[in-house]
């Protein structure tokens, strides 16, 4: 290949990587444009990138005032948070016990971890929306936790990890006094950080994320996530105010979409890992 | 310090039998080195002695009394792992201070923020951390506490396991090849400074290794073992001129000790190789009998005669001071090694016939199924009992 | 001590030591042990239960009905719009991802600038909310004031009440599933691209194959062979998946053009509260499901066994 050719053929795949990106970036510029219109822009035939008159506050404010936008998003950190606990607190001595710790039913009780990994869950819906209703929590953060606090994956991936952490490191806990328990929080958990890292991610993303679970038990606005609420909010709107409708969406994907650019390796290998489930 | 007793050990994993009725009584204070070929059961005998794993049958005892009911914390004693074990997400002296920490601190007191504020805990933390760079410095490692494991040298490594262990001021160190992954210079260094440490803090140390020149150098005895079970406790140099049995021989010397098949004649008198010994012990008849003889048993001789082997010289080997004569005897399909001084090589040409006279006195006879034979003057083979 | 007091103490300690270990196996695995069970094994066979009966949420009576529930999805035209769009869905949307996935991962992986940041624009929609994303969607697919017909207008192509019409919907669906897909199928085949040892390139170039397209075939598409395999199987689970999008773009419509097999699920479940025949769906979602993660773990396996 002579040189010509070589920055020909650079030139033509930033031009088609640049095309792409951009088609596939298009809805998300799309959105935070809109959100940035007045009125009276949005009909208007020819498209800008930017406003004629900025209306960025405006639409904002309406956002967050017009909607409980704040309140949904701050759903979202209670439940995400709660379930991101409640699943380590849960599956990490659960994910010990399988990788280092030998006991009568062991495999019967990993064949069952796997089993809760190959089960959609909105296949289990309908009963668990029946146990919500038994327990009385329906309408309220537990509804919307409750059915997560335990994953299969996280079990099945920190058992991956635990399982590669030599036993001499066990045994030297142990020497140097540590309980199980102790073992699990003080040593397993921090060396196998990427791991924990990893599940935080796929917790965190599909449950900011969820629509099915929270359109079935959460109705009134006090606790709706974000995406439930955004839908709502764009459902009660009637779809005419778009502009403050795109700053909603703006602000219920910006807090993931900043966290990826922070740490994009992490996220990527988590969401993939997660999807390999 | 304490003294340790192993007592009708057992340990099967599965149906294979690891660890085969084992008794072995450690004193206090002594340097005992357990040896053996790798898959031998080592690890495990000592990883029961500290209580992570159980045996099957059998008791364990430190300063006389039994600890099998312990959990591994409440034995006394410290280990040092083959691959160190130091946490990696802790600096050195976080894991220096670790079995500190879980013994002086309560568990309120280890909590993040909720410990500094408990009274003592403040006090505490600064004596462990006093005893962290104590024993920090005593090892030359006291530039490297902020550091973590990843950022260490092998030999750094080494010595913060030590040092982890030996913080705690446990009774018994037990220390499972610990020297293995270092490279031969440093482990020279290494072997050096547990021995000086030994001496220095006088506890009990048990001591894993499969190589024989660690043990030899640094043990004050040698348990050798061998498929789950111990085939001779005794010193270093008992184990060498004197071995139990003929593995035990094998094992034990570099290069290995020749062995030759021999047909007692009576009187005294062994034909081996085409020649005839004349040995001290009596014989009785029965004909499959192994001599063993130490490479430097063997002296050069100029002709034949009584004690005398002859066979053709395959090859020298030159290592300083020594020379290694390889020499082809009859009889047998492995070469004689003879260790012969460096002044002799110019008189060795390869294919020319020699004659080794053998030291009697140093010669090993074995029965065919291994034991060791005239045992009429050294009766020390199973040393039960505690030395000095 | 006498051999036979000995014998008593050591089966003693057997007793003792080996239920230690698994008294704290237990205790570790205790609470996580009791959740998968209330929240998973239980709930399964609830469904597989109710998926035999003809109960209808909030009904005080019930009556086994065996396999009529499957009978009657078989005979009823909403499910087989259900199936059928599913698969019309994922036969758009999985060859599409794959390809595009593929053409754009070699084509990011050919150059040595700026692929951070190619990887990172693609992939970016698969983990931003598809139901604040599928508002947007709904913006742009606008038939006045939206991107797409401004667009298409401005270039003389045909514009459309995408969303509305029964042939345009599901096409678009599947732009939406795909273009949210896409950044994953990337980065599986990059990781895939990584993994071909540079010896084999080598190899190809030594036996004269050193053109781009002679490499591409001979090392590079054999090598992504078993990767392939493995993004099939994902981005066709995540196409049966396919909810979000339904919910708030079409809700099935128009008419059942667009209901696929979740939103059936949800809809007799949740709307019209025939439960029975809700879990009669949840069970033939879960064995198509169930079919492809069995062959998803075959896959796995198999690359894990020969790298
Ligand atoms: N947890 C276990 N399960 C099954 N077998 C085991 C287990 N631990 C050890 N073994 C087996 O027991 C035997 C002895 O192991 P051990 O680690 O004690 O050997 P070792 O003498 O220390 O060897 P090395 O010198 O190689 O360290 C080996 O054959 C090993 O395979
Ligand atoms: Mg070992």
């Amino acid at each position: 290949m002579t040189l010509h050719m070589k920055i020909l053929a650079g030139v033509v795949r930033h031009i088609i990587l640049l095309t792409t990106g951009s088609l596939v970036l298009a809805p998300f510029i799309w959105m935070v444009s809109l959100s940035l219109k007045p009125p009276a822009e949005l009909f208007s035939s020819s498209f800008t990138l930017l406003p004629e008159h900025w209306f960025a506050v405006e639409n904002y404010t309406k956002a967050l005032t017009a909607a409980p936008l704040p309140r949904f998003m701050l759903n979202g950190v209670i439940v995400c948070a709660a379930i991101l606990l409640l699943q380590i607190i849960i599956c990490a001595p659960a994910a010990y016990a399988l990788a280092k710790i030998r006991f009568a039913g062991r495999e019967v009780i990993f064949g069952m971890v796997l089993i809760g990994l190959l089960i959609p869950h909105q296949v289990l819906a309908l009963p668990l929306l029946i146990l919500c209703y038994w327990l009385g929590i329906l309408n309220t953060y537990a509804a919307l936790i409750f059915p997560f606090v335990v994953s299969p994956f996280g079990i099945f991936l920190l058992r991956q990890f635990f399982t590669s952490i030599p036993d001499d490191i066990i045994h030297a806990a142990r020497l140097d006094g540590l309980s199980e328990l102790s073992i699990v929080w003080r040593i397993m958990l921090p060396m196998s950080l990427p791991a924990v890292i990893a599940f935080s991610i796929v917790s965190v993303v599909s449950h900011w994320n969820d629509l099915f679970w929270p359109l079935l038990v959460v109705q009134t606005q006090d606790f709706m996530p974000p995406s439930l609420g955004i839908v709502t909010f764009a459902n009660a709107e009637a779809g005419n105010d778009y502009g403050p409708l795109m700053a909603g969406a703006t602000l219920v994907v910006a807090p993931l979409v900043i966290c990826f650019f922070a740490a994009q390796r992490w996220f990527i290998d988590g969401l993939t890992a997660g999807s390999v489930k | 310090m304490a003294s340790v007793s192993v007592r009708g050990v057992s340990k099967s994993f599965g149906s294979t039998p690891i660890i085969d009725g084992i008794s072995l009584d450690i004193c206090d204070g002594e340097f005992l080195t357990l040896l053996g070929p790798s898959g031998c059961g080592k690890s495990t005998l000592l990883r029961i002695i500290a209580g992570l794993e159980r045996q099957d049958c059998g008791t364990i005892e430190v300063a006389g009394s039994k600890v099998d009911h312990l959990r591994p914390k409440r034995r006394d004693v410290a280990m040092v792992f083959q691959s160190y074990a130091l946490y990696p997400h802790l600096t050195v002296s976080e894991n220096m201070a670790l079995p500190l920490r879980m013994r002086r601190l309560s568990a309120l007191q280890r909590l993040p923020v909720i410990g500094a504020l408990l009274p003592n805990t403040h006090s505490v933390s600064a004596e462990i951390k006093t005893e962290v760079a104590r024993a920090a410095k005593a090892l030359g490692i006291d530039h490297l506490l902020a550091r973590k494991p990843g950022q260490l040298s092998g030999g750094q490594r080494q010595r913060v396991a030590v040092g982890r262990a030996m913080v705690r001021h446990p009774a018994v160190f037990l220390m499972d090849e610990p020297l293995s992954n270092l490279d031969a210079k440093l482990r020279v260094q290494m072997r050096g400074e547990i021995k000086e440490l030994h001496r220095r803090i006088g506890v009990t140390f048990v001591y894993v290794t499969h190589d024989q020149t660690e043990a030899m150098t640094m043990s004050d005895r040698i348990a050798v073992m061998l498929d789950g079970q111990l085939a001779q406790v005794a010193s270093p140099q008992q184990i060498y001129t004197s071995p139990a049995d003929r593995r035990v021989a094998e094992l034990i010397g570099a290069p290995k000790i020749n062995l030759l098949e021999a047909t007692p004649r009576g009187e005294g008198l062994l034909a081996v190789a085409g020649s005839t010994l004349a040995l001290d012990s009596k014989l009785d008849g029965g004909n499959n009998i192994t001599l063993g003889i130490r490479p430097e048993s063997l002296q050069f001789a100029e002709r034949a005669g009584l004690n005398t082997l002859t066979g053709r010289l395959r090859y020298v080997e030159h290592v300083g001071a020594d020379l290694f004569a390889h020499v082809d005897v009859p009889g047998s399909s492995e070469p004689l090694v003879a260790r012969l001084p460096v002044e002799l090589a110019s008189s060795l040409q390869s294919d020319q016939s020699v004659h080794l006279r053998v030291r009697r006195e140093q010669a090993l006879l074995f029965s065919a199924d291994g034991r060791r034979l005239s045992e009429g003057d050294d009766q020390f083979t199973q040393l039960r009992s505690c030395a000095g | 001590m006498t051999s036979e007091q000995s014998a008593t103490v050591d089966r003693q300690l057997r007793i003792d030591t080996g239920s230690a270990e698994t008294l704290a196996g237990y205790a570790l695995i205790g609470p996580a042990l009791v959740l998968i069970l209330v929240l998973f094994i239980l709930p399964t066979g609830a469904v597989l239960a109710i998926a035999a009966t003809d109960w209808h949420l909030g009904a005080k009576t019930l009556s086994f009905i065996g396999a009529a529930n499957f009978t009657s999805l078989l005979a009823d035209p909403a499910f087989r719009a259900a199936l059928f769009n599913t698969a019309a869905y994922s036969l758009m949307v999985v060859p599409s991802t794959l390809v595009l996935g593929l053409s754009l991962a070699l084509l990011i992986e050919s150059g040595k600038t700026l692929r951070a940041f190619y990887r990172a624009i693609h992939f970016l929609p698969f983990m931003t909310s598809l139901a604040a994303m599928a508002i947007v969607w709904e913006m742009l697919l606008h038939p006045t004031i939206g991107l797409v017909n401004q667009v298409f207008a401005a270039v003389g192509l045909p514009t459309a009440n995408w969303l509305r019409g029964e042939s345009t919907v599901l096409p678009i669906l599947a732009v939406i599933g795909t273009w949210q897909s896409l950044g994953l199928a990337l980065v599986l085949f990059l990781a895939g691209l990584k993994a071909i040892p540079q010896d084999l390139y080598d190899a190809a170039d030594i036996d004269g194959a050193d053109g781009v397209l002679d490499r591409l075939r001979l090392v590079t598409l054999p090598s992504l062979a078993p990767v392939s395999l493995f993004v099939l199987i994902v981005v066709t689970l995540r196409a049966f998946a396919a909810f979000d999008i339904i919910q708030v773009l079409t809700r099935g419509g128009p008419g059942d053009a667009s209901v696929m097999l979740l939103y059936a699920l949800y809809r007799e479940s949740f709307e019209y509260f025939r439960t029975g025949y809700g879990a009669a769906i949840a069970v033939v979602f879960l064995v198509i499901v169930i079919a492809l993660a069995t062959l998803q773990a075959r896959v796995v396996n198999s690359r894990a066994s020969h790298p």
